[in-house]
């Protein structure tokens, strides 16, 4: 394979990087919110926030992509189509790292927020100072993990006509007819992507044990 | 005569079907040490949250230097709730003690003291750690203020958990078996802290299972069992013979936990 095709094919992976990564981000806020409103004993804040989860954890990421894809125009928003895709990759993380981040939350001890109680923390100021930054710490694994499946996923963004990593492989492919070299390259390219994600999140994780040997 | 720091008037807690306090009436004086005792299950843990309103009473209502805590009488007798902020302002004159310490993981001792003056009182950074650095002193960790609650022995978790409270200046300090999930050896330094606190004059409510300390520094002594108020007044009404016989059943199971000097 010529240097290059590889050439392409790393371009298009720094595609592949950028939409995950704002999607894993843009998930992490709306996820956050969903989780904190899913928590919540108010019922006009739980049901919807479920009612989200259970819709984009239960449907395939491959029919959101085409139902968002082909839902913005028909309500007269003309979006470029990465917009379409990045929203779609964004709504699917948030449900699971809502989810994620609801097993965090439920594991803060209870005591610990009796004791902001007592120092007169407001909820909010104890979400913040307390229930997130454990929770978050608590699911950083897993959202780890989340931030895998969605860069491999981002494969699926393609048909919504987006010349990512797998794309890019495949339009290569199909105008060399070198297919074996071209999906290799690129399964090459996402498994050294994750490697370094996952080697960024030990190190980060390393970073906040609080004192935890 | 000047208002109780607590009054607790009628209180009746139910947990579902099940109630655990019969409606209690208890005032705790100013200035003093007061140390609730009585067995497992007798609900003066119960009692001590609901002054802290960690619990809501079922029925009754609490007064903490004359102002309602939680719930306030209304019109028609009725108790209705108290907004949020005015609940955090009654009880921002209480400090708590819990037995599990509660301290925060995630931040060092000092980070822990200094956090609700930062937070809430919006104190800056540079003078919250100096006020959190000296409470620290007060109870002999200045030099463990970088450490992370789990860097920490149990006794100076609990110390730590101690100046936390101090920090936010509180009138009164509620202790919830403080000592109770220490080893024996780390039980000491928690009730010498104490004591200095009680010697300073701060208003304190003590539940805990070390008779030796009610004994030695309560003042007053309420005595619960299954839910009842048995009876309250200074310690040698209650500790001197003849002892209403429940008690003395009572301490006959703890004669091995420092309560030996009142056989």
């Amino acid at each position: 394979m010529s240097w290059k095709l590889f050439e392409l094919l790393v371009q298009a992976s720094l595609y592949t990087v950028l939409i995950s990564f704002i999607s894993i981000t843009i998930g992490l806020a709306i996820g956050i919110v969903v989780s904190a409103a899913s928590l919540s004993s108010q019922r006009a804040l739980s049901i919807p926030a479920r009612t989200f989860v259970s819709f984009f954890r239960g449907a395939p990421l491959l029919v959101q992509l085409l139902l968002i894809y082909n839902l913005l125009p028909a309500l007269g928003l003309n979006v470029p189509s990465v917009v379409a895709a990045i929203a779609g990759l964004s709504l699917c993380t948030a449900a699971y790292q809502a989810e994620n981040l609801r097993g965090g939350f439920q594991s803060v001890p209870r005591g610990l927020l009796e004791a902001a109680d007592m120092a007169g923390l407001s909820a909010f100021q104890q979400f913040r100072r307390i229930r997130a930054p454990i929770a978050l710490r608590l699911a950083f694994p897993s959202l780890v993990n989340e931030a895998i499946m969605i860069l491999k996923a981002s494969s699926l963004v393609s048909v919504v006509g987006i010349v990512e990593l797998t794309r890019m492989a495949q339009d290569l492919a199909a105008s060399t007819y070198r297919p074996i070299e071209l999906f290799s390259a690129a399964g090459l390219l996402y498994l050294i992507i994750n490697w370094l994600i996952a080697s960024g999140g030990s190190l980060f994780e390393r970073s906040f044990r609080w004192g935890r040997p | 005569m000047t208002t109780p720091a607590i009054s607790v008037k009628g209180l009746i807690k139910r947990f579902g079907e099940v109630e655990v306090l019969h409606g209690i009436d208890l005032e705790i004086p100013q200035g003093q040490v007061s140390c609730m005792i009585g067995p497992s299950g007798s609900g003066k843990s119960t009692l001590l949250r609901c002054m802290a309103f960690l619990e809501e009473a079922t029925e009754g209502l609490i007064y903490i230097n004359g102002e309602p805590l939680g719930f306030a009488p209304g019109p028609q007798g009725k108790p209705v709730r108290l907004p949020a902020a005015r609940i955090r302002a009654v009880r921002s004159q209480i400090g708590m003690v819990f037995q599990q310490f509660n301290l925060w993981p995630h931040m060092t001792a000092l980070g822990n003291v200094s956090e609700a003056l930062k937070t809430v009182h919006g104190v800056r950074k540079s003078e919250a750690e100096e006020r959190a650095m000296l409470q620290l002193k007060k109870v002999g960790l200045a030099e463990r203020a970088g450490h992370y609650p789990s860097q920490l022995s149990g006794g100076q978790q609990q110390r730590v958990a101690i100046a936390r409270a101090l920090a936010l200046e509180p009138k009164i300090m509620l202790f919830d078996e403080p000592t109770s999930s220490l080893d024996p050896e780390l039980t000491g330094e928690v009730l010498n802290v104490m004591r200095s606190l009680a010697a300073d004059g701060m208003t304190m409510v003590v539940v805990s299972h070390e008779i030796g300390f009610a004994a030695s520094v309560g003042q007053q002594i309420a005595f619960l069992e299954q839910g009842r108020l048995v009876f309250a007044g200074p310690p040698r009404d209650v500790f001197n013979k003849p002892r209403h016989p429940r008690l003395d059943q009572f301490l006959d199971t703890y004669l091995d936990r420092g309560a030996a000097m009142l056989a």
